[in-house]
């Protein structure tokens, strides 16, 4: 028997059996596009706070939440913030939304990769006043 | 064969929760690998999906603890200067790196990415556990979304295993004592 690994989407009016279990019905994919882009968002944030606090001194003083952890304490709490800020913001626009995931994931991963490239040192180190 | 607090935090860290992440990877990523209908019986996903849910959400919790643990109690040791007119910096490793020439990369380039990109770990690996969770056995009929899923998961390995390096080899050359 040849099994479609393709998403279906029916409406199931009649109890699908396969070996005495039911097949689990379709979700939207907005919850999860909705979580990764805010993970996206995050490292975004991330990112930009840790260049940021490299090219200005004022900006890095202000992330000092905690002196003995110094500029990473705001950094990480605030960026962590926007994190789950966005998450339950975008849960809520897209928790009925479908089809949607393909253009989460694609922000996600520029909005990823720039997370990544503002928290590589030569980066933002290049930032850093003379 | 005595460890410090400092060592014994150190410890938790690294070789507790960040290896526990690192290793339990393997494990997931072949749990969403092989959760196929071709290849399993309904018995099969069921279980499959229930030891994933239990795997992903057990992981992002790690990732949260091991970055939370690293920034909160372990990074003011490495950060902390040392008082005015200290000559013996080990005790203090931000500084002791910083005063060789041949050692001041490991802080520069090794501690200021590790610090950072660790943090982009637990976001992503709660992606994967909600993902895992929301989905639930309708993952194994979603191919799409279970590779998304996967390479998520591998960007959350690689994020912590470049963290985790580092950090073993920051330990080895300005250890926390």
């Amino acid at each position: 028997m040849v099994v479609s690994t393709e998403r279906v989407d029916t409406v199931v009016i009649e109890r699908d059996s396969l070996d005495g279990d039911e097949v689990a019905l379709a979700k939207p994919d907005g919850p999860l596009a909705a979580v990764l882009l805010a993970a996206g968002i995050g490292a975004f944030a991330l990112g930009l706070f840790t260049t940021l606090a490299e090219a200005s001194a004022g900006f890095r003083e202000r992330l000092v939440l905690n002196a003995a952890v110094g500029p990473l304490s705001g950094k990480t709490v605030w960026a962590t913030v926007v994190f789950v800020i966005a998450w339950v913001v975008l849960h809520v626009m897209w928790r009925e939304r479908d089809r949607i995931l393909r253009s989460a994931t694609t922000a996600f991963v520029v909005l990823t990769l720039l997370g990544l490239l503002g928290t590589f040192p030569i980066f933002f180190q290049a930032f850093a006043p003379e | 064969m005595q460890l410090t607090d400092r060592e014994l935090w150190t410890l938790i860290h690294g070789m507790g929760l960040g290896a526990l992440f690192l290793l339990a990877f393997g494990g997931g990523l072949a749990g969403f690998y092989s959760l196929r209908p071709e290849w399993l019986t309904t018995a099969g996903i069921r279980e499959r999906i229930a030891r994933l849910d239990v795997g992903t959400v057990v992981m992002a919790v790690v990732a949260w603890l091991t970055v939370i643990t690293g920034t909160w109690i372990i990074y003011p040791w490495y950060r902390a200067a040392p008082p005015e007119g200290t000559t013996d910096l080990e005790a203090y490793p931000r500084s002791y790196l910083l005063a060789n020439e041949n050692l001041a990369d490991w802080h520069h380039f090794g501690m200021e990415w590790k610090e950072h990109i660790a943090w982009i770990a637990p976001y992503l690996a709660t992606v994967v556990a909600f993902g895992a969770v929301y989905y639930g056995r309708r993952l194994a009929y979603e191919p799409a979304v279970r590779r998304l899923l996967m390479w998520v998961f591998i960007a959350a390995f690689a994020v912590a295993g470049i963290a985790g390096l580092f950090g073993a080899l920051i330990t080895k050359a300005a250890p926390i004592l």
